[in-house]
């Protein structure tokens, strides 16, 4: 599950990451008053007023229709007033959100951490992670601050470091300094990195995250150590031990068929292509929008029933798959192993007579227990429903249909 | 011979009297597998299915003589019962759960490290050797005793293969679902590695999906190992989207060698017979095997 950076820096600093502060605001009244309370805790006199998305690329994004970026800085009140009130409630595009961007509810206002002083502020990179090929989390730094790290991956991959966390043991003070020191970073400024390290790798072990990516963390002028920026990935699996963490979900940030479908127990990602989908098992809904593709279309989701296909599940998935304007066909795919195909048969008839006249042809794939009497069952329904026993059927089918379609 | 499971294997159950482990054990009884117990922390001294219940995996053992054990407890427990049954000694210790916290999964595997057993899945549909013992939830009707071997991240597409295998005339040896979470017991390369070595497997179908790094090392130890046996490969997610979660936890695209052309471009150097579509991996075998 992702949050946003206001509640990943809550998570941090609970932790004692230290962060640069902030507060969060929904309405350009409520920013000015946060930042007039901010400047008295923090002295700050200059602020950062920044777009809370759950999409990277802020600071270049732009808000649609205007030249807003949607991280900005502002020098006095009426700034924060002005930038604020650009902001809230528009749409920001970035280049991770895709040209439709999203919706900004809340702005963090920070306070300012680049002030002058007797050293140069610098911005380094951390992140946290799970490192599949090794089975144990990595930490991975970088002196390249600030920098898309996929770039720094790309072209400069002598400049990321790995630190391997032994899952027995957790993170070692050693470990810490070597990462702090391949920084290069000495005195006070390294003392504090030591500290920031161990408090952030605690503060990921603790709150099961599987993702912790700090980009910037910045060495101020002072040389203290905070995280400017924060993306935080929890384990959707490990949330139930963190119910005040599992109440950071932001469903504003999710596709409403999504929060709908996940409401259902159903697993549904909603994609761009013209036919959808419902399938029992993930690795067979992914072999089913392969093939999809492959037979001339183009799939519109990911829909995965589960293991009890039945009317209620199959129903839901229709409504859901329905919703979405770009779907001109529906192909559903059963392999019924426990789950007899006579029952999912006997539960897509059903749904169907439910919802009603539904407006696109249907190609029921039913194979495993009970196939046949399964498609006797579809055959007989006198609905406008398509069936097919074999895989490679349903793709002939889906390709007619398209034809028919003239897709 | 066959890899993991066989007729002589002694299955216990753990989470034996829980609606899913009931059902599922019902199941491997009448599919002919030798389940001699199961257990469940504070019923210990019933019958349950008609086989004993223990409190701890370790009486079962001692009791039974198992040596497989099947997992179906909740999620927020299946790493705690992995290492239970490989402290008492299991050998191998099949995991279908779903859900179980990344940390749990990564602290469990670091146990077992050492210690002479293995762990398949969680997050899968089991192991079985056809019509001889089924370890697992798969439905044990589609498989066919024969010398095709089978590893896999999925569930119902494994079945999809092995029916198409199976009507293909090519019947099967062992099945190994391996799961789909990101830290699972055994790896691709590590169950291919079983059935290359396996006398009375002659092919294998490996199954793969998006994400992680599993599938192509594999390729590359079949490609090392000299090409013994045909291959045939498929990987699901060609159409997915990069950075989002399809189903399993572990089936996203993070980088540019995890996404299914990547995958299958590897799997072609490495001498693997791909199936470009889900549909075809049946034929595809026939062909590796000169059958067509």
């Amino acid at each position: 599950m992702n949050i946003h950076e206001y509640q990943a820096k809550s998570v941090l600093k609970k932790y004692g990451v230290r962060i640069q502060e902030g507060v969060v605001a929904d309405t350009p009244d409520k920013a000015v008053e946060v930042a007039r309370e901010l400047s008295s805790q923090t002295g700050t006199k200059w602020f950062v007023v920044k777009s809370q998305i759950h999409a990277g690329g802020r600071g270049k994004g732009k808000i649609e229709g205007s030249e807003q970026r949607g991280v900005a800085l502002a020098k006095s009140m009426e700034d924060v007033r002005t930038i604020s009130k650009n902001i809230l409630g528009k749409v920001l595009v970035t280049h991770q959100t895709g040209p439709e961007g999203k919706r900004v509810n809340k702005v963090l206002i920070a306070e300012d951490v680049y002030y002058p002083g007797p050293t140069e502020p610098k911005e380094y990179y951390l992140s946290i992670l799970l490192d599949r090929a090794k089975n144990c989390n990595v930490i991975m730094a970088s002196t390249e601050g600030g920098m898309d790290i996929e770039e720094v991956a790309e072209h400069t991959p002598e400049k990321i470091m790995k630190e391997w966390i032994d899952p027995r043991v957790g993170l070692q003070a050693f470990q810490a300094r070597k990462v702090a020191f391949a920084l290069g970073l000495e005195g006070d400024a390294f003392k504090e990195m030591v500290k920031f390290i161990t408090a952030l790798y605690r503060a990921y072990n603790e709150s099961d995250s599987s993702m912790f990516e700090i980009n910037p963390v910045l060495k101020t002028s002072d040389n203290k150590i905070l995280a400017v920026d924060a993306k935080v990935n929890l384990d959707d699996n490990a949330l139930f031990r963190h119910p005040e963490l599992a109440e950071m979900r932001d469903t504003n940030e999710e596709d409403p068929l999504e929060v709908e479908a996940g409401a259902n127990n159903l697993n549904y990602v909603k994609l761009d292509g013209n036919v959808g989908c419902m399938v029992n098992g993930a690795g067979l809904a992914m072999a089913t929008m392969d093939i999809i593709k492959l037979s001339g279309g183009e799939p519109a989701n990911f829909l995965d029933v589960g293991g009890g296909a039945n009317a209620t599940t199959v129903e839901a998935g229709f409504r859901i798959i329905l919703k979405d304007p770009n779907v001109k066909a529906i192909l559903i795919n059963i392999f019924g192993g426990i789950v007899r195909c006579d029952r999912v048969a006997a539960g897509v008839v059903e749904a169907y007579k439910a919802i009603g006249e539904i407006p696109v042809p249907i190609i029921v794939r039913l194979q495993g227990t009970n196939a046949e009497e399964g498609a006797r069952i579809i055959n007989e329904s006198g609905l406008k429903v398509y069936s097919a026993i074999e895989f490679k059927e349903a793709a002939v089918k889906v390709s007619e249909v398209l034809a028919e379609l003239g897709l | 011979m066959s890899v993991l499971v066989n007729k002589n294997s002694k299955i216990i159950v753990q989470g034996f009297t829980g609606s899913e482990g009931s059902f599922h054990a019902q199941q491997m009884i009448e599919y002919g597998t030798n389940l001699v117990g199961g257990v469940t922390p504070g019923k210990g001294g019933i019958r349950h299915l008609d086989r004993p219940v223990f409190n701890t995996v370790d009486q079962a053992v001692r009791t039974t003589g198992a040596d497989v054990a099947i997992i179906f407890v909740p999620p927020a427990f299946a790493g705690d019962a992995i290492m239970e049954a490989a402290d008492a000694g299991v050998g191998v210790i099949v995991c279908i759960t779903e859900g179980i916290p990344t940390k749990d999964m990564m602290l469990a595997k670091e146990y077992l490290k050492g210690k002479n057993c293995r762990l398949i899945g969680p997050n899968c549909p089991g192991v079985i050797t056809a019509e001889e013992c089924k370890v697992g939830i798969m439905p044990g009707f589609i498989f066919k005793k024969g010398t095709v071997g089978i590893v896999s991240k999925s569930g119902t597409l494994t079945y999809e293969a092995v029916d198409q295998l199976t009507r293909a005339g090519l019947g099967q040896t062992t099945a190994i679902g391996i799961g789909g979470d990101p830290i699972i017991g055994t790896t691709t390369k590590e169950a291919v590695e079983l059935l290359m070595n396996d006398p009375e497997t002659e092919a294998i179908v490996m199954i793969g999906e998006i994400g992680g790094s599993m599938e192509a090392d594999a390729a590359r130890y079949i490609q090392e190992s000299g090409n013994a046996k045909p291959v045939v490969g498929f990987i699901a997610g060609q159409t997915a989207p990069k950075g989002r979660r399809m189903g399993h936890a572990g089936a996203i695209i993070g980088g540019a060698d995890d996404t299914a052309e990547a995958k299958m471009r590897i799997m072609r150097e490495c001498g693997i017979h791909v199936a470009d579509s889900p549909a075809v991996i049946g034929e595809t075998m026939l062909i590796a095997l000169g059958k067509k």
